[in-house]
């Protein structure tokens, strides 16, 4: 068992997770299988392979291009005017669980 | 309804034999008669259908020229954002969620003509390979209705098998898109990563996340991803490539272009109906001109670990934001703190939970050299796979998936054989190179098989037109 439950408690916790008791024992089974499942990644050599984050890397208009060049195109100049408008405030807010007509409210965030 | 095809539809409308209204009428009495025992729609957005439906018809009416998918009705996976039209992903996170606007691809159909009859059930967010994950029901599969119609686009392939639409969108992760297409026996096609925008579809892994069309035919694949590719100024994802006429490409012959066949994607685990089924079709391309290439895939078996890494981990950052602050469910609570755990500890099903766990161990301190990082270089080498391949051939023909769909219940327990149903797909999404589902047969239990092709980046017209002609060829056979 790589994973243990004190893990499974920490990463609840930073995944902003409470879990219940039959959850955290079902997470920490299913964790360890799947995990073992990809150690198989461990037989493979790649020091030597440079990490793939984006196929974006990979393509472009522009081959000389590398990285995050590749996104040239779409990188616009500044507009100074005609902006497109952002979505208006009440339409942003109309999904809100919970607002005093501008602000989203939640909880008290400090406690004493 | 079963012969209705796009083209057909958007005369009919044009000479005034049939009006959109009554068209969308047509599609909703058949997805009441049809949808209580299959499941596929969550949301029916009939006023914003007849709306269009009589724009399009007063267009008809004045005999101005009609749009490419004039009153054509579709229906999207509930995964894109629709505005005013209540979207969920499938969750109870977002059950009460009205969007403020509308994704991209849905306002592209819409700016064609197509009428948009409601939203689609699917995997909670896109998370699974049987649309079982879904926060409201499971979809039974049209074919079978005992078996699942795969996922985690599951609504969206069923709507189409069972017509009640004509082309639906769905969104590919992993193969959610050919793996339902291939289980429903319809056609499926994921495109290039940066061929269709994904603004405003809700995000599960941003680097693997596509968007792309379902449909009865070919042709009507190609109708609907003209539609809805190209750069879009809201998606920095979306790629500045020329769009091609895909449908004029179509019918041009198949006669010279090389077939590769990677013995990685006939090994153990396939199904034996499903190899006889792809191989009968790659023999077909064969007799249609084509040069069969054997080549290798040689990482393929390291697809899924690598996938499930990659995918948990941007997962596990995507859905940070369901918190229950600004939209969405919010449990009722003291502290912050309190409220994000327990709003997301309500508001998300066990397999989005599994994910997020798994993504967040992934990306943990101690962990992510082990794992993330490996993950991306291991990425690396399957995309290398491809590059390589398709230096000697300009397309792959592969099955899609290696079983015909299973029965509802049968994996829901056991996470690591539901993400071996992807084996096939997953490796598309990672290379970012398209590929489609088509129709290739039945097993002994008339469960359809799929056959899958693909093709270098940015290359769907050579995808289709190898679809379109085996296609052809098949229904010349009498399938």
């Amino acid at each position: 068992m790589k994973v243990t439950d004190k893990d499974v408690a920490y990463v609840a916790d930073l995944a902003n997770l409470e879990l219940t008791e039959e959850e955290r024992a079902r997470m920490l089974r299913d964790l360890n299988s799947i995990l073992e499942y990809i150690e198989r990644l461990s037989e493979l050599e790649t020091d030597k392979v440079a990490p793939m984050a984006q196929v974006s890397d990979r393509y472009g208009v522009d081959e000389s291009r590398q990285g995050s060049e590749r996104f040239a195109y779409a990188i616009r100049e500044d507009v100074k005017d005609g902006l497109r408008k952002s979505l208006p405030h009440e339409d942003a807010m109309k999904n809100a669980p919970d607002t005093d007509g501008i602000f989203f409210e939640v909880p008290k965030v400090i406690e004493r | 309804m079963s012969a209705l095809t796009i083209d057909d539809l958007r005369s009919a409308v044009a000479e005034g034999s049939k009006t959109a209204t009554a068209l969308a009428g047509d599609f909703y009495t058949r997805i009441r008669q049809e949808d209580p025992e299959i499941g596929a729609f969550l949301t029916l957005c009939e006023e914003r259908a007849l709306a269009q439906a009589g724009r399009i018809d007063a267009m008809a009416a004045e005999g101005k020229p009609l749009p490419p998918l004039a009153g054509v009705p579709v229906a999207i996976k509930d995964v894109m954002v629709t505005k005013g039209v209540r979207t969920t992903a499938g969750s109870k996170i977002l059950d009460n969620f009205i969007p403020p606007y509308d994704c991209t691809a849905v306002a592209r159909l819409e700016a064609a003509g197509a009428v948009i009859l409601g939203k689609l059930n699917c995997d909670e967010f896109a998370m699974g390979s049987s649309t079982e994950n879904s926060a409201y029901h499971a979809v039974h599969n049209p074919r079978d209705k005992s078996r699942v119609p795969g996922g985690s686009s599951g609504g969206s392939a069923a709507a189409v098998a069972a017509e009640m639409a004509i082309a639906t969108l769905g969104s590919d992760t992993g193969g959610s898109i050919r793996q339902p297409a291939s289980f429903c026996g319809v056609v499926g096609l994921k495109p290039t990563y940066g061929r269709v925008s994904r603004y405003g579809l809700i995000a599960f892994a941003s680097s693997l996340d596509h968007i792309g069309p379902f449909a009865k035919t070919v042709k009507e694949v190609a109708l609907v991803l003209r539609t809805i590719a190209g750069r879009d100024p809201m998606d920095s994802t979306s790629a500045d490539v020329p769009v091609p006429d895909y449908v004029a490409e179509l019918d041009k012959p198949v006669k010279g272009l090389r077939v590769g066949v990677a013995k990685e994607y006939f090994g153990d685990g396939l199904d034996p109906e499903v190899r006889a089924a792809v191989e009968a079709a790659i023999q077909k391309l064969a007799e249609l001109g084509c040069e069969v290439v054997p080549v290798s895939l040689p990482h393929t078996e390291y697809a899924i670990p690598t996938y499930y890494i990659v995918a948990t981990a941007e997962a596990s950052s995507n859905l940070a934001r369901f918190d229950g602050v600004r939209y969405g469910f919010r449990a009722k609570s003291t502290t912050l703190s309190e409220m994000y755990r327990l709003s997301r500890d309500s508001g998300f099903g066990m397999e989005v939970k599994r994910r997020i766990m798994l993504g967040t161990y992934a990306l943990s301190a101690g962990y992510y050299d082990a794992y993330y990082l490996k993950a991306q270089k291991v990425r690396a080498l399957l995309t290398r796979d491809f590059d390589e391949a398709f230096k000697k051939v300009d397309v792959i023909a592969a099955p899609t998936c290696p079983t015909p769909a299973f029965r509802l219940g049968e994996k829901v327990n056991d996470p690591l054989a539901m993400y071996l149903a992807d084996i096939y797909t997953v490796t598309a999404n990672l290379a970012g190179i398209p590929g489609i589902s088509i129709p290739c047969g039945e097993n002994h239990e008339k469960l359809p098989i799929g056959l899958q092709v693909f093709a270098r980046h940015f290359d769907e017209a050579t995808l289709l037109r190898v679809a379109r002609a085996y296609e052809r060829s098949s229904l010349v056979a009498g399938r």
